[in-house]
């Protein structure tokens, strides 16, 4: 699609909400915020709190951008308003957010549908209280081996996201991942190269774009190293070789489909010493802050991002208000 | 190329700040991938430390209304006569405008440094009780955050050890960083230092060829614990400073704000060639103004004076004419004491709810003054991995790591009860009573029971703009 220079389009970006995201989402927000504003359109910042309605309701902008992350923006709830209220948005449908939300569930889905995923085990806290926590544990570990990912069923930036080398440490990681929300998701730790596959559709069908390989510099991409420039290495395109970025891209293709997923979406896979493509998770809200890896992905394709988007508010506002 | 395990990974380092040091080390070229930053490989060693932190990030939610924020240390201004303060500020413009916004003195407006005198004076009870108070050895700063920032800039070269109690106020313990010193912590109790503490460190120190260049510390009202050095400990504490060369930085910006009046001699006034002073009007008037000053001995302030030009040339002549135009017009002390009279109920209502609410094993401070309740929780339980838990009750704390230098704090956090009303800071308990209960019940589920050690990096206390 030609690259369309200018938007007379009103939009409102959505940022902030009440999620453990706040800080990430308020940030992606103003950027793609001024992104869009540089690309001719009008653009309003709105927080999701008691005003929002009105403000959706006496402004109607042309479209919403949803840059919420976590929470009620990512799991379908404010989607499912703005359905309600008529408003064209970008992004995935209500009920298809819900699934894809749910690791645990979206996990379900790639695996029925064929794709790796590292096997995984949800659980929440209750089971480990009636059951007995010893027990489960070393279930888990019986099954799983060592190391261990854990993290939260729901949520991104790597929120409460550790990884379990020694089974001893298992306790304290588990309280520390069951802080953010009722179920923890364990899953088999998968060594090998991690990666970032975006994914846009502005009317062609899903695309992949190049896919981002992530290094941090002390071996794990926590919370800190996502946000401090200087702690992770980003190499985009990805240093793999041809036939396996093809999988990466293809992988992320087919989540994007099976999850039902619409206009843009990030899926982040690690590729293991075999070069097999594993999925580890699928997020409808990508983060667009500095630092995040779809704006990464963007360039590294030769587009600009105020075109990526220009062209996602346009196809909203040509669906229009019904979903 | 096969798919391989990326390459490059840092070895040998020991944690996120180390990370960042050898990262910034590294070359920044194309084959080594983008690191998100291309002034990367320019930064100064010393903002190795300064990472983006998950507990930071928690913080952002403490600004909408719906989460109660006993995390933040923002005054309460409420009481701010603000019609006759914009009067005062108008005039000012009109009257003083040539010299009000012009460039300045470096050591701050001549008539503001007089002033000082007299709210030093209302608090130590007399110009003399100060220790001997001459305008001449004011350097007015922007705030007594940059105070501190000047003095360790002149005293801390990159290792350089700087004693601070245990806990510490988590502005300066930043500055400490940012300028490489090595923080040693000195035990407290419910009277403050303590003066057996402070030997055995000071011995220690002596024991290994080093020396303390200061001590930091903050005997009224203390931040982050609440409590006062008592009186009688005071001499002590300066006696053994003076018998190891150690030079004492006493921070003092809560000392009028105790709740029945009560103040305490100043350690300066012990020994005011050995002790330099730091006052505040954040607390007394406004914080957003960033005026301070600094009460040093001749050859500090000089040191300071020239410091200050380097920083900031001169601190802002309006926001120092503003304080001045206040303290001459207005009757100051009387709102210093509705200001007391506001903190105290404040302060009673988060003590009612801590005893009520509050889960057995639990202990906390009972401040006579100031902003900040210091809470003790029991063993196992890490409030800085609990955060979130909090959050999404829709309550905030600072956990107690924030206010170490040396990852310690876990069973501890700062309640400040300075910015909500005295019936949100009871909703606010009564939600981290249930957060509290909720921890305990996982950890009992889990058999976690002894002390937890650190996981996450960068800044774990909230910045100055948070409720």
């Amino acid at each position: 699609m030609i690259a369309p220079a200018r938007t007379e389009f009103s939009v409102a970006v959505l940022a902030g909400g009440l999620s453990h995201e706040r800080d990430v989402s308020l940030r992606s927000g103003r950027r793609i915020a001024s992104t869009l504003r540089a690309a001719g359109a009008t653009v309003d910042e709105w927080d999701t709190d008691a005003a929002l309605l009105g403000r959706l309701t006496t402004s109607r902008p042309d479209a919403v951008v949803v840059a919420l992350h976590g929470g009620e923006g990512e799991n379908g709830a404010v989607q499912s308003v703005l359905e309600l209220l008529g408003v064209p948005y970008v992004g995935t449908r209500a009920p298809d957010c819900r699934r894809a939300h749910d690791k645990p569930t979206a996990k379900a889905e790639l695996a029925r549908a064929g794709l790796d995923t590292p096997e995984w085990v949800a659980l929440p806290q209750s089971t480990f209280r009636e059951l007995g926590a010893a027990g489960v544990l070393d279930a888990l570990v019986a099954r799983l081996g060592l190391p261990l990912m854990l993290k939260p069923d729901q949520g991104g930036s790597a929120l409460g996201a550790q990884v379990v080398r020694d089974p001893a440490e298992l306790p304290a990681a588990m309280v520390g991942a069951l802080a953010y929300g009722d179920t923890v998701l364990v899953e088999r730790f998968v060594a090998g190269v991690e990666v970032a596959a975006s994914v846009v559709d502005t009317g062609d069908g899903p695309v992949a774009l190049p896919a981002v390989e992530v290094e941090p510099a002390h071996g794990v991409y926590d919370y800190t190293a996502r946000y401090t420039a200087g702690l992770t290495r980003f190499h985009c395109p990805a240093r793999l070789p041809d036939d396996v970025a093809r999988r990466v891209a293809e992988a992320a293709v087919a989540a994007h489909r099976v999850l039902g997923l619409r206009d843009l979406s990030r899926t982040d896979a690690v590729v293991d010493a075999e070069g097999q493509v594993q999925v580890l998770e699928v997020n409808v809200s990508p983060g667009l802050t500095e630092n995040s890896l779809l704006p990464r992905a963007v360039s590294a394709a030769g587009r600009d991002l105020g075109e990526v988007f220009t062209s996602l508010v346009e196809r909203a506002v040509s669906r229009g208000p019904v979903a | 190329m096969t798919a391989m395990p990326p390459a490059h990974r840092t070895t040998g380092s020991s944690g996120p700040a180390a990370a960042a040091g050898a990262a910034a080390a590294r070359a920044a070229t194309s084959d080594l991938g983008d690191a998100g930053d291309p002034h990367l490989e320019r930064y100064a060693a010393r903002t190795a430390g300064m990472t983006a932190s998950e507990i930071r990030a928690l913080f952002a939610v403490a600004s909408r209304p719906e989460v109660v924020s006993l995390a933040g240390g923002m005054p309460n201004l409420a009481a701010l006569p603000l019609e006759s303060l914009s009067v005062e500020v108008a005039g000012l413009v009109a009257a003083e405008g040539q010299s009000a916004l012009q460039y300045g003195s470096a050591q701050g407006v001549p008539v503001l440094r007089e002033q000082i005198g007299e709210v030093m004076a209302f608090e130590a009870g007399s110009l003399a009780a100060t220790g001997g108070f001459a305008a001449d050895d004011v350097v007015v700063t922007v705030g007594s955050q940059s105070a501190l920032d000047m003095l360790t800039r002149l005293f801390v070269d990159p290792g350089d050890v700087v004693l601070a109690e245990s806990p510490s106020y988590v502005g300066a313990l930043g500055s400490f960083a940012a300028y490489q010193a090595d923080v040693r912590h000195v035990a407290m109790d419910d009277d403050g230092l303590v003066p057996a503490a402070l030997d055995e460190a000071l011995q220690q120190l002596a024991r290994e060829g080093r020396r303390a260049k200061f001590l930091y510390t903050v005997p009224n009202f203390h931040n982050p614990v609440g409590v006062s050095l008592a009186a009688d400990r005071r001499p002590a504490i300066v006696e053994l400073c003076r018998r190891h060369g150690v030079l004492i930085v006493e921070d003092n910006p809560y000392g009028l704000l105790g709740f029945d009046g009560q103040t305490y001699p100043s350690l300066r006034s012990m020994d005011p060639e050995n002790v330099v002073y730091l006052g505040s009007f954040s607390k007394i008037f406004a914080s957003g103004l960033r005026v301070g000053w600094a009460l040093a001995p001749h050859g500090i302030r000089d040191k300071l004076v020239l410091a200050a030009e380097s920083a900031t040339l001169c601190p802002p002549a309006f926001t120092q004419l503003v304080v001045s135009r206040y303290l001459a017009t207005h009757d100051w002390r009387s709102l210093v004491k509705s200001f007391r009279e506001m903190y105290r109920e404040r302060c009673e209502a988060m003590l009612t709810a801590l005893e009520t609410h509050l889960p057995d094993g639990c202990r906390w401070t009972r401040p006579q003054g100031g902003f900040f309740v210091w809470a003790t929780v029991p063993e196992g339980v890490d409030t800085r991995a609990m955060l979130p838990r909090a959050v999404t009750a829709r309550v905030a704390y600072a956990s107690g790591t924030g206010f170490h230098a040396d990852g310690s704090g876990t069973r501890h956090m700062r309640l400040s009860f300075c910015y909500p009303p005295p019936e949100r800071i009871t909703e606010g308990v009564r939600r981290l009573a249930g957060v509290l209960d909720g921890e305990l019940d996982l950890l009992r589920t889990f058999g976690v029971a002894g002390p937890r050690t650190a996981t996450s990096g960068g800044p774990q206390a909230p910045s100055a703009d948070t409720a």
